[in-house]
């Protein structure tokens, strides 16, 4: 009796107050994370260049950014560095995660665990031991280093992902594909790398918006000419504030929006994982 | 971030076969970049931190524990002893603001659960640059903080917000926030109701369920969040640059400026290995309990 009372009042997530308290707290902790990023949007909007007063509308700081040849070629070097490591990163990701995966070889378990080294070591360790080998070999620290050097923080992410996707899939899927006649290779085109396929663009996606964000590892093995919008960015962030740089993190914070919601999307088919 | 991430079992094919030759040949871009452009790095650089530099800065090596001698200097050793300062207070106060706000989030309804989780992911993915800019110009002294708290005339000066500890940890915090709250949230979802009522049942207070019932059952989930806070904090060095203003350096800045300013390549490598055994020595310590693992 006491107990069913007890059961009435008392809900496993704790009394009222303690629901509350716990409501509170959390639009507490998400202000705490969205106000800054939301004034920094409004006042990329702001006509005075310093100080926080509004002092009305304008599109000015946007427009330029726009004509900020410095910052719009390293965009271009960032998406150019994006794209060229991103494919790399997904081809050297899903042949491993595939080769891992339909055999076994003799090093298997040493090798799944140094997969996991380059996705946790702390990124200036990569980047210095990177810049070493870069030297030592003599070679011309510019995009090829960059980009050798985003594949190498990328595709372990691509990988391990893969894998995840390949745990789920029905292992006679590829043998099915042989009694009906396919070769080995027919089979994996045309029938496992379909099934593969929503892994293959989540983990292209989160290759490319890793590289597109890396400011640590870059700043070691990049030249003069390769370098990249992050490395920009820092640049004009130490010098102190520009609403220049307002208007770029909107732009930004725009972008990241819409790859989350573009990974959500991708995640949607395969939720019975 | 992937659930299987690490997991001592990864998938396997139930009829994989035995590598044969071809195998080990589609294999073998995978071994090459994970040897050449991780193992032979990394070797490397412990090669390099045991080696001389030339008057112009190049490398001469040449084998000498000189760069490690020096390290066990107090200048570097406060360094030390900052950086693990501010990842620690960074994960304590994690724990503190990002706990009440999993919970709740994996207590809620489906719907209000999936937006709110949305909601974290979106910071979590925004450049750390565009973050720290945001505190940045909230803390400068042309910042919001103080043209609020001149315009209130309770102050007649700026107050001195930026480049001080305050600033690192706060800096620390907002970066690594959502990776407390994402596996500490993913425990609170596994939470069995039924653990938490019988706790009531018996007569326990929300306190007593909380401390008794609720906090050992989400332990694995705090544990892979530290293991993901506290870890990358200490080697962190952008952030700390940025809102410490080089006037409270950790030892990211110092390895960065060795290479780059001082050109003491060797130094600055002896000083990353030290930091890679803190980094290996704080994941042991951190990852040792078994399910922490499979949170994070």
């Amino acid at each position: 009796m006491v107990a069913e009372a007890a059961r009435g009042w008392m809900r496993p997530d704790g009394p009222t107050w303690v629901r509350w308290l716990g409501g509170g707290w959390t639009v507490l902790v998400f202000a705490f994370l969205y106000l800054p990023i939301v004034l920094l949007v409004v006042f990329s909007f702001n006509e005075t260049k310093s100080g926080f007063r509004w002092e009305g509308f304008t599109l000015k700081w946007y427009e330029a950014l726009f004509q900020n040849r410095v910052l719009l070629q390293a965009f271009g070097n960032t998406l150019m560095i994006g794209a060229a490591s991103t494919l790399l990163a997904t081809v050297l990701g899903t042949l491993g995660a595939w080769m891992l995966y339909r055999y076994r070889f003799s090093i298997h378990r040493t090798l799944e665990a140094f997969i996991f080294v380059p996705m946790i070591m702390p990124e200036i360790l990569m980047g210095v031991s990177l810049l070493v080998l870069f030297v030592i070999l003599n070679f011309q620290l510019g995009y090829l280093t960059v980009i050798i050097a985003h594949v190498t923080f990328t595709f372990p992410f691509v990988l391990v992902g893969m894998q995840a996707r390949l745990q789920g899939m029905d292992p006679f899927l590829e043998e099915a594909a042989m009694d009906l006649g396919a070769t080995p290779w027919q089979a994996f085109t045309k029938v496992i790398l379909p099934y593969l396929m929503p892994a293959i663009a989540s983990g292209a996606l989160l290759a490319f918006s890793l590289s597109l964000d890396d400011y640590i590892v870059t700043v070691f093995v990049t030249g003069a000419e390769s370098q990249t919008l992050p490395l920009k960015v820092y640049g004009m962030v130490r010098v102190g504030l520009n609403p220049q740089l307002n208007a770029l993190s909107a732009l930004g914070i725009i972008l990241t929006i819409v790859l989350v919601l573009a990974s959500e999307r991708l995640k949607q088919p395969a939720k019975g994982m | 971030m992937g659930g299987a991430a690490f997991s001592d079992t990864a998938a396997s094919h139930p009829a994989s076969a035995t590598a044969g030759w071809k195998a080990w040949l589609l294999l073998a871009p995978l071994l090459i970049w994970l040897g050449v452009f991780v193992a032979l790095p990394t070797a490397l650089l412990i090669l390099t931190s045991f080696s001389k530099r030339d008057a112009l800065g190049r490398v001469i090596y040449d084998f000498t524990l000189e760069n490690y001698l020096n390290s066990f200097n107090p200048t570097w050793l406060t360094i030390f002893g900052n950086s693990i300062f501010y990842a620690f207070l960074a994960t304590v106060i994690c724990v503190v603001v990002g706990y009440p706000a999993a919970y709740t989030i994996g207590r809620a309804s489906p719907r209000v659960r999936h937006l709110l989780l949305t909601l974290v992911m979106i910071p979590f993915w925004t450049s750390f640059l565009i973050r720290t800019y945001a505190w940045i110009s909230i803390l400068s002294e042309q910042g919001l903080a103080n043209s609020l708290l001149l315009a209130s005339r309770i102050f007649t000066d700026p107050l001195p917000m930026m480049y001080t500890p305050f600033s690192i940890v706060l800096g620390l915090v907002y970066n690594y926030l959502p990776f407390m709250i994402l596996p500490i949230y993913t425990s609170v979802e596994k939470l069995d109701n039924s653990l938490i009522e019988a706790a009531y049942d018996l007569g326990a207070g929300p306190m007593r369920a909380f401390s008794r019932v609720i906090i050992p059952l989400t332990k694995p989930g705090i544990a892979a969040g530290a293991l993901l806070v506290f870890v990358p904090a200490i080697a962190m060095y952008a952030i700390t640059t940025l809102m410490g203003g080089g006037s409270n350096p950790t030892i990211g800045e110092v390895i960065q400026n060795q290479f780059t300013k001082a050109r003491n390549q060797p130094f600055g490598a002896a000083l990353g290995v030290l930091l890679m055994l803190l980094f290996l020595v704080s994941f042991l310590i951190l990852s040792r309990r078994k399910n922490v693992a499979h949170a994070a």
